[in-house]
């Protein structure tokens, strides 16, 4: 079938798809309400965890800030996380209590913002990960979205012995991916601002 | 040592584009200088992803001449060239990805956006939304129906102009094929200009994301159709190791 694909010329494999900027207008795809559309009756939103959802009920919010300082509110953050069992639930399904994948957006007052449960550890070759939400960062002006985990900062124990977070050449930048508990409206609300640039710029992973 | 996911064949960085390309203004500031973090094994966390089984689709999701009428009784139709655009989403090593969730957006015929920010002269549509998402089925084929976006300026240099495109975001079977890109028309003389698509350096990268006409699956009297096939990083078989 006539196709845009050509084989690779050295190992025979077919080339990934080169990545875009999700520019702008990304809310009209993956953020409707935040573009001004109605939703649909289902979408994949920023409740991750529902009443009933087993676990430590938290929020996670955060600002996405540019290299000079600025909030980039055009920002959409989707979290990948397991359940506060340490699973990672495959099947998506707003009727369920948890769902282990959602979407937020910075347009509003700069935060990204997350309901959901405090994840449990998951198992890295025989040695436990701390408590982890993957994270990945899309807007205009990155061309290949950005990949970054956040840790708790309540979890002190566990982070010091997590073998991904020891893998952060640089303890210093480790820091950067230390979600912060604050003040919040009867939940424990952790913030994870994210650095794009500069003095404190976030660790980004490539996996 | 056993694993309930597949690993991926690593992304290759100096096909994809860099963080910091000059040419596109706006990936001066928000570009990382720092090297990413490579992790020399992949754990669960980036192995796994979400499967959209349980997402309720709408009948009229993947048609975007019906998902957003004005006036449904009197079957406002948008303006524009009729399309088709489908394809088919593989892996590196061809092997269809079923089941998976495929979603788009895009500008009107006008080159508009439906959105709140977007204050480009060109109208409103008011029988265009420009979003819709499917799911692959058993072959990883995927199907929308739309009409052709328009083109559009937008300030980066003195006088740039977007070539028309259409958004095209893929999950695959893990974060690890996580994957948003834009999806250009065959021809389009916009396409060598525009400093976004310039941030790839190889002109086969550029390739990888312009559509085909195909006229064999066209609608004679009806529409045209566009092939777009997207190739997500691929699972190495190997669930169990060590």
């Amino acid at each position: 079938m006539y196709s845009q694909y050509k084989l690779q010329d050295d190992s025979g494999l077919l080339r990934e798809t080169a990545s875009q900027t999700s520019g702008p207008f990304v809310h009209i795809g993956l953020a409707l309400e935040i573009a001004g559309f109605e939703s649909r009756p289902d979408e994949i939103w920023q409740d991750l965890a529902k009443e009933g959802a087993e676990g430590e009920h938290i929020e996670l919010v955060g600002h996405v800030y540019d290299g000079n300082g600025e909030a980039v509110h055009d920002a959409l953050i989707e979290i990948w996380q397991a359940d506060s069992h340490g699973n990672y639930i495959s099947n998506f399904d707003n009727k369920e209590p948890f769902s282990g994948f959602g979407r937020s957006a910075c347009a509003l007052d700069g935060d990204f913002h997350f309901h959901t449960v405090k994840p449990g550890q998951v198992d890295f070759y025989g040695k436990p990960m701390a408590p982890h939400v993957n994270i990945a960062i899309f807007a205009r002006g990155i061309n290949l979205h950005l990949q970054t985990r956040a840790y708790f900062d309540d979890e002190q124990e566990a982070n010091e012995q997590c073998p991904i977070l020891n893998s952060v050449p640089s303890a210093e930048r480790r820091k950067t991916l230390i979600a912060k508990k604050e003040q919040g409206d009867g939940k424990p609300r952790y913030r994870f601002d994210i650095y794009l640039q500069g003095d404190e710029e976030t660790v980004f992973f490539d996996f | 040592m056993s694993h309930k996911y597949p690993s991926f064949l690593s992304r290759d960085r100096t096909w994809q584009p860099e963080p910091y390309t000059p040419g596109y203004k706006t990936s001066v500031a928000r570009s990382p200088r720092q090297a990413l973090v490579s992790l020399q094994r992949a754990s669960d966390s980036e192995r796994s992803g979400p499967v959209f089984d349980g997402l309720e689709i709408g009948q009229y999701d993947n048609d975007l001449l019906m998902n957003f009428r004005a006036e449904w009784e009197q079957a406002g139709l948008p303006i524009g060239e009729r399309i088709i655009m489908h394809g088919q989403v593989i892996d590196q090593f061809g092997k269809p990805v079923p089941n998976t969730l495929v979603e788009m957006w895009q500008a009107n015929a006008g080159g508009k956006y439906r959105h709140k920010k977007d204050g480009y002269l060109a109208p409103l549509d008011p029988n265009f939304g420009g979003v819709g998402r499917c799911i692959t089925d058993a072959e990883g084929r995927y199907r929308f129906r739309t009409v052709r976006p328009g083109p559009y300026p937008w300030p980066n240099g003195v006088n740039t102009w977007r070539p028309a495109h259409i958004h095209v975001s893929v999950m695959g079977p893990s974060i690890s094929t996580r994957l948003i890109t834009q999806m250009y028309f065959e021809g389009d003389p916009l396409i060598p200009l525009c400093p976004i698509v310039q941030v790839l350096k190889d002109p086969e990268a550029v390739e990888t994301m312009i559509a085909r006409l195909d006229m064999t699956r066209s609608k004679p009297m009806d529409y045209l159709a566009y092939r777009f096939d997207i190739v997500v990083r691929g699972a190495l078989q190997t669930y169990f190791e060590e």
